[in-house]
């Protein structure tokens, strides 16, 4: 019962349909190539566990449509480099990390959905020291919520600015994981 | 969210299936942090940890201080051969007079049985226990159970023989608990005067033939002759222990499919299996060694994230 009360009573908002997902992404991976050419010293990196998705899907879109041959794809885990252990009421849960290259010397590329507070890339920005130095670290997020920051971290590629009070909650939904490509504002 | 159903780690017989897998999930993701070349992680900067060892150990209390060092944890070592247990301080005193120095886990080895569940009733502070006598291992039987997971791909149904001084190892009803959890079938091995009496309640096989116990299973864990628990004569010599109970490597070509040998070390080299068999491809012994570092790191991991700001 509670749970049907609290569906009825929660709104929610289309900020971008499938239409727009598109074309945000091609424009987003045309900015890469401009950046980085034909990519043979940038790495891409998702930050886990829902950037995964945006990575797999501009890296796909790279090698297909823009003919980059040799991309490196890798899956950053931050779980362990939070700074809210112990501190939240929920048990932080661990994805998989797989980077199979070397990150020294190189530019890598973090790719997130949504860019909120910045703590997630701060975490990242200290995760992927393990791997090694990089020359440079660039961010691009699908989503940049303006006005909510706790950190001094910008994003350099972004797809869309939203602004959106704390109570809101933006949804990236992917077609291979939600049956859709399309991002929400919520508001529980 | 899943997170373990116990706030101390006294034994594999306190646990659930659930928490088992919850172990073993967090010690892949572990596992692959400490093959990096930076093989440490910042989680647990605000925790201390305390090593109470007031019985010998090398590998579990090097293995132990590792994890807590990749957590970044701060660590404390405590040795009872130089401490004032000597001079007749109880385990609870000596306990709190460390926790008054603000220490938040203990992970403890006692020479006694139930001294963990003891402690976890009387101080405040997670309990971990790294062995009480002939009691329980349950980071041992984990890392183990890890390992055959690894090798074979799961535990449940597998057919596993623990050989040797079954009466004095803590390795032993660990393993036994841990194994029969996750649905694995288990056969103790030995000389009848090193299984003890009603072991079969607690479902396991006994057998006293070596070669049928290894032909009927997929792995065997070769337990250490427990020499310094040993009062009086359990077998005859130790030639004649090694006749009928070591594993050499003729005994293993001449069974009908190929086996895992495991051992929870320190080895008797030549006693309860040769050195062709402790270096050969179907030993696992280093590879458990290794996986005792990320189980480890899990289990403190997953305990950590129970304490209270």
């Amino acid at each position: 019962m509670y749970t049907k009360y609290v569906w009825i009573n929660m709104s929610q908002k289309v900020l971008l349909n499938a239409t727009e997902v598109n074309i945000i992404l091609h424009r987003l991976a045309c900015q890469l190539i401009e950046n980085h050419n034909d990519f043979s010293n940038t790495v891409l990196i998702g930050i886990q566990p829902r950037g995964k998705y945006l990575a797999d899907r501009l890296a796909e879109m790279l090698k297909e449509e823009y003919q980059i041959k040799d991309l490196q794809l890798g899956h950053l885990d931050i779980t362990f480099y939070r700074d809210d252990f112990r501190r939240g009421e929920k048990i932080l849960e661990a994805n998989t990390t797989e980077i199979n290259f070397q990150v020294e010397n190189k530019n890598v590329v973090f790719i997130d959905d949504v860019l909120y507070t910045g703590r997630s890339i701060r975490a990242a920005l200290t995760a992927i020291q393990s791997f090694g130095r990089p020359k440079e670290i660039e961010l691009l997020t699908l989503i940049d919520r303006r006005f909510s920051r706790h950190l001094p971290i910008q994003p350099d590629y972004r797809g869309r600015q939203v602004d959106a009070i704390n109570e809101e909650k933006v949804k990236v939904n992917w077609e291979e994981n939600e049956g859709e490509d399309s991002v929400y504002l919520v508001n529980n | 969210m899943s997170e373990l159903s116990v706030n101390h780690l006294l034994g594999i017989k306190y646990l659930q299936k659930k928490d088992i897998q919850l172990i073993f999930e967090t010690a892949d993701h572990f596992k692959e942090v400490i093959n990096r070349p930076i093989k440490k992680v910042p989680s647990l900067r605000d925790i201390t940890i305390a090593n109470l060892f007031f019985e010998n150990s090398t590998r579990t209390k090097l293995s132990f201080e590792l994890a807590e060092k990749r957590l970044s944890a701060d660590v404390i070592n405590f040795s009872a051969g130089q401490s004032s247990v000597k001079k007749g301080e109880t385990l609870i005193d000596t306990v709190n007079n460390i926790l008054s120095m603000k220490v938040d886990m203990v992970v403890m080895r006692h020479p006694n049985p139930g001294a963990g569940v003891f402690l976890s009733k009387h101080v405040n502070a997670n309990i971990i226990n790294a062995g009480d006598g002939a009691h329980e291992h349950p980071t041992q039987a984990l890392l183990d159970s890890y390992s055959i997971r690894e090798r074979l791909g799961d535990v449940g149904g597998k057919n596993v023989v623990i050989v040797g001084d079954v009466l004095h190892s803590r390795v032993a009803l660990s393993n036994i608990y841990a194994l029969k959890l996750q649905g694995a079938n288990v056969m103790v091995c030995g000389p009848k005067t090193l299984i003890p009496k009603y072991i079969d309640k607690l479902g396991v096989k006994v057998e006293t033939n070596l070669r049928k116990a290894l032909n009927w299973c997929d792995v065997a864990n070769m337990l250490r002759v427990q020499n310094e628990r040993m009062d009086i004569s359990y077998f005859p010599s130790t030639r004649e222990y090694t006749q009928q109970f070591g594993v050499n490597k003729e005994l293993l070509d001449s069974l009908d499919k190929e086996i895992t040998i495991m051992h929870p070390g320190p080895i008797n080299r030549g006693v309860e299996i040769t050195s062709d068999v402790a270096d050969s491809k179907q030993a696992i012994i280093l590879d458990q060694v290794q996986n005792g570092v990320a189980v480890r790191m899990a289990v403190i991991y997953l305990l950590a994230s129970k304490i209270k700001q």
